[in-house]
């Protein structure tokens, strides 16, 4: 069973909003909602400023708050790591949307569900990238199987020193940011 | 009618019921049938067209519905991406405000009233008036003015009809300092693609250039490649854009004072002897001169120019000598900045030879040699008036001076101008001083427009033609000459939406009309191209599976002990010291002036690119404007709360004219220098009919009533125009 997780490079990241487009149409988010965004973020006083560029999305959680906040039993944690959601079983009662201190989820208006980042699981199933990762122009998003040794995600989290996004949540995300050059020490 | 699953399944298990019926299913519909097995998606390659990278795509189509755009992987350009407009170039396609009929003008021009009008109709309205014109005042008369695609077609039926007139905003309002000035060095341009060799940088100079927010797919690849193999960034700008948030060196210099900065780069490297001496020796001509010219250019003296320090100017002219060859000095593409451009990138260049860099690893790479065959075809005729689109600039390219026929068709000098077409280019948001442009239409008998979208300057003609997008139409073969020759084909992804036509129809179409059939000698343009691939020994079939063909074995980037350099200046050599200009009256080596600089309570405006629009032409995109739906005004903090301008607050600009812009957002922040304000371009359209776009943010072009012209090539520097920053509401 593959464990799928993302990893975004930052130092790679240039701000293009490439893959905040590429993820609307992919997966038809409706107009003002978005599954994916990139936080632009600038520290200091000029000409001494620091900026740091972080796109953001669901974290898949291992330790899911949305998933224990839901109600219904819709949003769920899959074999291979995605958290998901069964629509059908959604009722759009908002607890998980509440409950993610990522600000991950939105309410489809129109269809009166809960919605969020699948990692594009109908393109994995496809054996394709998810939308995000293929048209990131910086190549900062990468995507794979943290179980293969051989997957850029496992290479790319060998090689490098990585965070989480407020691991003190202890909602144990399967997004992992790289910040910094180097070997984690 | 409503749609459930149920009513669907009924529909297509009804016996010779085809999903082709319903053409309008909404896309999330589609979507599902197709998860349901009940649709197949077609993927069709074509190359867009919402910049001029020209990226390859691959468009899923579903139903006969563009559902979704990527990159071709094939295409040296996208490499299988696309950035966040070419995402959303199907926010174009299904744009409810684009053009959808011919229109004839019934106000006055501006009033922007029209009525609806057959194609027959339009079409024969045009030709009578270029018949009228041509004999009336001879065929020197009709300008045209383009960028694109568009030009494939329409620069061969002005030729055809006897013009040489042919204005392209790319040039004098864009790039045309740049091409000159290198090619005034070293016989050649950078090209577009630049042939810039970032992945193999190990420093990489920014004078202005803000890659990431200024989105060319593949470059931008390339430099986050670079960035992330560890490339030394040196970023000059006054601005702390996104790629001076990834500098390790940024340089916050006062604008308009970059020559300064060069030329003391020079000077140190020569100072110090950091040059390549031998590469130099074999190639360059002009040392001494160059040397004695930059002399006194002293980092102490740039610092007070410039505003850095002189041991930052130092250490990083030094990063750039111990780095040699392998530096690469963008030369940037807007680069019309001041009117003294041309000597600007002179200096870009002249750094680029002292570092040996052309030709070089991390540097500029090389041309192509490969080239195709010309296909035949008839002669154009010769014009008998001598072109006005150069004016007098001795360098001005041949992509021509659009002021200048401006300049003509206000002038009537040296003969008159009374038609222009337009393609492909909004004039108003391309050039400078606006009224200028309004009075030339005025004095125009014939002003057409072809584009896709209600643009300022369609609003203004007085025949508009609908063109269909570049998902619905073909377009001349693309030759991309990068790293190697690559051939790539547009085509049809759908078929033309409303009473669109494909820009090739439309210059045919006038064309017989002018009985000048005979120079679009084929019954549509597939049957040209396949002409094409056929003399290319290029398989047609094959092309338009897979979009994009690149020729094997021709690339050769760098100079080699085998193909060593050759440079088309006059004198074989690399021109640090320059004949030609000389010869012309202009210095032979750049030499810096001081520009003038904002009074007390002004600001200079310095304009630039969000990585989510193309100038002003996807300002109405749906997708891309629920991103950046209006510009914002950069101000420095403490300058705003000197004014008492708050984040987030409208504010309006005006400038030393006295033209006041559009209300436009402040955005108040640190990233900025204390004497400039900036704005991304291409907002505030007038057009009502873009829904979207109209009256959205200010509009950069409206404060830039003042140029100045570059004499050597005639582009104008349009960062030259100072604002106040006044409160919404407060009338000075
Ligand atoms: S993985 Fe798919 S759904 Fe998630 S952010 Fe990327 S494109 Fe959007
Ligand atoms: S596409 Fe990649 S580089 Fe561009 S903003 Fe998104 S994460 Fe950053
Ligand atoms: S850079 Fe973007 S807009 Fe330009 S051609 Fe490529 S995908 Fe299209």
């Amino acid at each position: 069973m593959p464990k799928y997780a993302m990893v975004v490079d930052q130092r790679r990241c240039v701000a293009c909003m490439a893959c905040v487009v590429a993820c609307k149409k992919e997966n038809e988010v409706p107009p003002g909602q978005f599954r994916t965004r990139v936080v632009e973020q600038v520290e200091g006083e000029f000409p001494k400023l620091r900026m740091e560029l972080r796109s953001e999305l669901c974290n898949h959680c291992d330790n899911p708050p949305c998933v224990y906040n839901c109600p219904t039993g819709a949003s769920y944690k899959s074999p291979d790591g995605m958290v998901l959601l069964k629509k059908n079983r959604c009722v759009g009662c908002k607890a998980c949307v509440a409950s993610c201190p990522y600000d991950a989820r939105y309410i489809n208006e129109e269809k009166g569900f809960a919605d969020k980042c699948t990692f594009c699981s109908q393109r994995i199933a496809e054996g394709k990238q998810p939308a995000c990762v293929s048209t990131c122009i910086g190549k900062s998003r990468i995507f794979g199987d943290l179980e293969d040794p051989a997957s850029a995600v496992s290479a790319a989290l060998r090689d490098n020193h990585h965070d989480v996004l407020l691991a003190s949540a202890g909602t144990n995300p399967r997004v992992f940011y790289i910040k910094k050059f180097g070997k984690p020490e | 009618m409503k749609f459930s699953r149920r009513t669907f399944l009924k529909a297509s298990g009804a016996a010779g019921c085809s999903l082709a019926a319903y053409a309008a299913l909404p896309e999330k519909f589609l979507l599902w049938a197709e998860e349901q097995g009940m649709l197949k998606a077609s993927y069709v390659p074509t190359f867009c067209e919402i910049c001029f990278w020209k990226c390859g795509a691959v468009a899923k189509v579903l139903n006969g519905r563009v559902v979704k755009l990527e990159g071709n992987p094939a295409h040296p350009g996208a490499r299988g991406k696309l950035c966040a407009r070419g995402n959303a170039g199907a926010g174009l396609l299904y744009d409810p405000n684009r053009l959808k009929t011919p229109l004839i003008r019934t106000g006055a021009r501006g009033e922007q009233k029209y009525r609806k009008a057959t194609w027959d109709e339009a079409l024969d309205l045009i030709a009578s008036k270029m018949k009228h014109i041509k004999s009336e005042f001879g065929p020197e008369s009709v300008a045209l003015f383009t960028h694109g695609t568009p030009t494939d077609h329409f620069l061969p039926l002005l030729s055809a009809y006897g013009s040489p007139n042919v204005g392209m905003p790319s040039f004098a309002q864009c790039r045309g300092p740049r091409d000159v000035g290198l090619e005034l060095t070293f016989g050649e341009g950078i090209g577009s693609p630049e042939r810039v060799d970032l992945t193999r940088s190990k420093v990489l100079v920014l004078f202005g250039s803000h890659l990431g927010e200024n989105m060319h797919n593949s470059q931008v690849q390339d430099f986050a490649d670079a960035l992330a193999m560890g490339t030394k960034l040196i970023v000059v700008d006054p601005r702390f854009s996104i790629a001076a948030g990834k500098a390790h060196s940024w340089l916050p210099i006062r604008p308009a004072t970059d020559l300064a900065l060069m030329l003391a780069w020079i000077h140190v490297i020569i100072k110090e002897q950091l040059y390549d001496k031998a590469y130099l020796d074999a190639y360059a001509n002009g040392f001494t001169e160059l040397a004695a010219a930059v002399a006194d250019c002293t980092p102490e003296w740039a610092a007070h120019e410039t505003d850095l320090s002189a041991e930052s100017i130092v250490e990083t002219a030094r990063l750039l000598g111990h780095n040699a060859p392998n530096v690469c000095l963008h030369p940037g593409r807007h680069a019309t900045w001041y009117g003294d451009d041309v000597q600007r990138s002179r200096a870009i260049g002249i750094l680029a030879a002292l570092l040996g860099s052309w030709g070089r690893e991390g540097g500029y790479f090389l041309a192509t040699r490969t080239s195709l065959p010309k296909p035949e075809s008839k002669p154009f005729p010769e014009p008998a008036k001598a072109p006005l689109n150069l004016g007098n600039f001795p360098f001005a390219g041949a992509e021509g001076v659009t002021q200048e026929i401006r300049r003509a068709t206000i002038s009537g000098t040296p003969y008159p101008i009374k038609g222009w077409i337009v393609t492909g280019t909004n004039l108003m948001k391309a050039m400078p001083n606006q009224k200028e442009t309004i009075e030339a239409i005025n004095k125009l008998d014939l002003l057409v427009v072809v584009d896709v979208m209600p643009t300022d300057t369609a609003m203004m003609a007085d025949v508009i033609l609908p063109e269909c997008s570049y998902l619905e139409r073909h377009d001349a073969l693309a030759v991309g000459k990068g790293r190697s020759l690559s051939i790539s084909l547009r085509q049809p992804v759908v078929q033309p939406l409303y009473d669109s036509k494909p820009g090739w129809w439309i210059a045919k179409q006038i064309a017989n009309r002018l009985d000048l059939a005979d120079y679009f000698p084929w019954q549509n343009l597939e049957e040209k191209i396949q002409a094409q691939c056929a003399l290319w020994g290029v398989n047609y079939q094959e092309l338009k599976k897979v979009g994009t063909i690149t020729i094997p074995n021709s690339a050769n980037p760098y100079i080699t002990a085998e193909a060593p350099a050759e440079f088309k200046t006059g004198s074989g050599k690399i021109e640090l010291y320059s004949k030609e200009l000389k010869e012309k009256g202009f210095d032979p080596v750049p030499r810096y002036t001081r520009h003038p600089v904002p009074r007390q309570g002004e600001f200079r405006l310095v304009y630039g690119r969000s990585p989510v629009h193309t100038f002003s032409r996807t300002a109405n995109n749906p997708e891309l404007h629920e991103l950046y739906p209006e510009n914002e005004v950069w101000i420095n903090s403490g300058k705003a709360k000197d004014l008492g301008v708050i984040n987030g607050e409208y504010v309006v600009l005006v400038n030393q004219d006295g033209v006041r812009s559009n209300r436009i957002k402040a955005k108040v922040t640190q990233r900025i220098r204390t004497d400039c304000v900036y704005v991304v371009h291409g907002f505030g359209a007038a057009s009502k009919s873009l829904s979207r776009a109209f009256a959205k943010g200010a509009d950069d072009q409206g404060m830039i009533t003042r140029y100045a012209v570059d004499p050597i090539c005639g582009s104008t520097g349009m960062h030259v125009n100072f604002v106040r920053v006044e409160k919404e509401g407060v009338h000075a």
